[in-house]
């Protein structure tokens, strides 16, 4: 990892629990994101995941330790990362242009009214909701809202994208398709994403880099696992790749097992230091195939054929 | 279907209002004994006692009356007689005043107590205390200190009405949605921008409510206060009418009271329509 676009070091955040107590979620928290990298965090509810996001986000302060961003300490939120709510969050007394446009003019606050709304029509459009710029948040399916909380995240053109499980709250054909829309987004704008999520296969589909965590009150960075499926990889024939079950077993091992046992069985976890898990590579007992070096050449996909 | 509902609806009302009419009709209709008594004496009885009538109008007494009020509205005859348009006006205009200074006091007071948990507890117990006060109680301190009737009535109109607006307004700021707050946060949103743009559009439906609880017992009071100042306004008017022993008027002043009461409240209910957004 020599270019840290996002660097968390050290982090770790405590609530005041009862009897004077302090209950601690996390601590000691170290990961680092490229530029351009899209990653996933997966671990149980209760594990601090949502805190590291609103951490990122600076809608949340650690009590310890610091989070840089392109070079810099943040303190507080910043137009440069942009959130994707769960509950996308969008204002009711707005329509879709409304609130898109309230972004843009946020962002741009000496830009004239014709200009907010050209470019916040270019994401509106973007997102393929052309037609419904004058549509009320509650005129809108769940999967429309959700479209349009990712138009007014994009509309700032921000630096990274933060999303808190945005479509755990969607039914499976929307998630997917939206799933579809946030990676053709990510790819073609080279967006650093930061996501959230509980569904494996969305990370395998998604993600560069799979964070695991284990369970809270306590919760430590566990592996992080490099995603060997190829980057211009395809929803549809995602399955047929040799090491796509070896990557999933593993991430379901680690959340039905050793996600609570982790800590007891490595109690020599340095969380600076976290193993990076490279599946199919050598010298790692869950190699799957031999075409493992292949694999992680970006643009080729040997896997599919095979 | 819900035509059809709303004209067996008004059609039940036409019958309910006849039938109380009709009631009323023939209850004040019978003519009870009359004494015999010498004429001079007579003169100086009323008609109950002369001719039977009863004491109280019935509705064909009080439609004629009220069309003749109806037909001059705003005459004045001196500080004992004037139209009640005029005296209508003379209570619209001090419920106006009271509740719009109670406006401009309680949003601006509300958003600062919501926005501050400070503020919001530190302010609480004053406003425990004095919010079940009744505003009538007031009368004589502000009677005393501004030594002026009829703005004492406007005071009494801003203290009763400031408490629903105050306490709505307060709720409705400290309860806005936290993830709109935080889509404010995360665009860098100035503070007085957020205050506009999302917590007064998100608390405003709250606010109305509260403002429209607020007109409501505004002209509840306005009526008992005028009673107790006196001079002009409607609730002067009533109290004026009772001393003339004028049951007809007293009825037309009640009528007119509760349809200028309805028609404040659909007002603010119009407006709480129009900010009120569907989630």
């Amino acid at each position: 990892m020599t270019d840290k676009f996002v660097s968390i070091e050290g982090i770790a955040k405590r609530y005041p629990g009862a009897g004077g107590a302090m209950t601690t979620i996390f601590e000691n928290l170290w990961l680092s994101m490229a530029r351009g990298e899209f990653c996933c965090v997966i671990g149980h509810s209760g594990c601090g995941k949502t805190t590291v996001l609103n951490i990122l986000a600076g809608l949340d302060a650690p009590s310890e330790g610091a989070v840089i961003v392109d070079g810099q300490a943040i303190s507080g939120t910043s137009l440069d990362r942009a959130v994707i709510f769960q509950s996308h969050a969008l204002l009711p007394w707005r329509t879709v242009l409304g609130n898109v446009g309230y972004a843009v003019s946020s962002k741009w606050r000496s830009w004239d009214r014709a200009r907010v709304k050209a470019h916040a029509q270019t994401f509106i459009d973007l997102v393929g909701l052309t037609g419904s710029e004058h549509k009320r948040p509650s005129e809108l399916s769940g999967g429309m809202k959700q479209r349009v909380g990712i138009a007014r995240a994009l509309s700032i053109t921000p630096k990274m994208m933060l999303m808190d499980e945005p479509f755990s709250a969607l039914d499976a054909l929307t998630r997917g398709t939206l799933q579809d829309e946030v990676r053709r987004i990510c790819l073609e704008t080279g967006q650093t994403a930061f996501m959230i999520t509980h569904d494996v296969d969305e990370a395998i589909y998604l993600a560069d880099k799979i964070f695991l965590m284990t369970n809270g009150p306590g919760a430590v960075l566990a592996e992080v696992v490099e995603n060997p499926l190829p980057r211009d990889r395809g929803r549809t024939d995602l399955h047929r790749h040799p090491l796509y079950y070896a990557l999933r077993n593993h991430i379901i091992d680690f959340l039905v097992t050793r996600s609570k046992t982790f800590a007891a069985e490595t109690p020599d976890h340095d969380p600076r230091n976290v193993p990076v898990v490279q599946i199919g590579k050598p010298g790692l007992t869950i190699a799957a195939s031999d075409e493992q070096r292949q694999t992680r050449i970006p643009g080729t996909n040997p896997g599919l054929t095979a | 279907m819900s035509t059809s509902l709303r004209l067996r609806a008004g059609l039940v009302s036409i019958v309910l209002l006849a039938a109380f009419l009709g009631i009323w009709h023939l209850a004040t209709r019978t003519t009870g004994a009359t004494a015999a008594m010498s004429p001079e004496y007579a003169k100086l009885m009323g008609l109950t006692a002369t001719q039977g009538k009863s004491a109280m109008p019935g509705p064909l007494d009080v439609g004629a009356k009220l069309w003749e009020h109806l037909r001059r509205p705003f005459y004045d005859n001196g500080p004992n007689d004037k139209g009640l348009g005029i005296q209508l006006a003379y209570s619209i205009a001090r419920v106006g005043t009271g509740y719009l200074l109670a406006v401009l006091v309680a949003i601006p007071l509300g958003f600062l107590i919501g926005m501050s948990p400070l503020l919001s507890k530190a302010l609480d117990p004053f406003i425990q205390v004095l919010k079940p006060i009744s505003p009538l109680a007031w009368m004589p301190l502000a009677l005393y200190t501004i030594k002026d009737s009829s703005i004492s009535a406007i005071f009494v109109i801003f203290i009763c009405s400031i408490w629903p607006m105050l306490l709505n307004t307060v709720f409705g700021v400290a309860t806005v949605r936290k993830e709109w707050i935080n889509v404010a946060r995360t665009l860098e949103v100035g503070t007085l921008r957020r205050a506009f743009t999302v917590i007064l559009p998100a608390a405003a439906p709250t606010i109305l409510t509260g403002m429209r609880i607020s007109i409501g017992i505004a002209w509840l009071v306005i009526v008992a206060a005028e009673m107790l100042v006196g001079g002009t306004g409607i609730g002067y008017f009533v109290w004026n009418e009772w001393n003339n022993l004028s049951i007809t008027n007293v009825i037309i002043a009640i009528l007119l009271i509760g349809i200028v009461g309805m028609l404040l409240d659909q007002i603010l209910a119009r407006f709480t329509r129009m900010v009120t957004f569907p989630e």
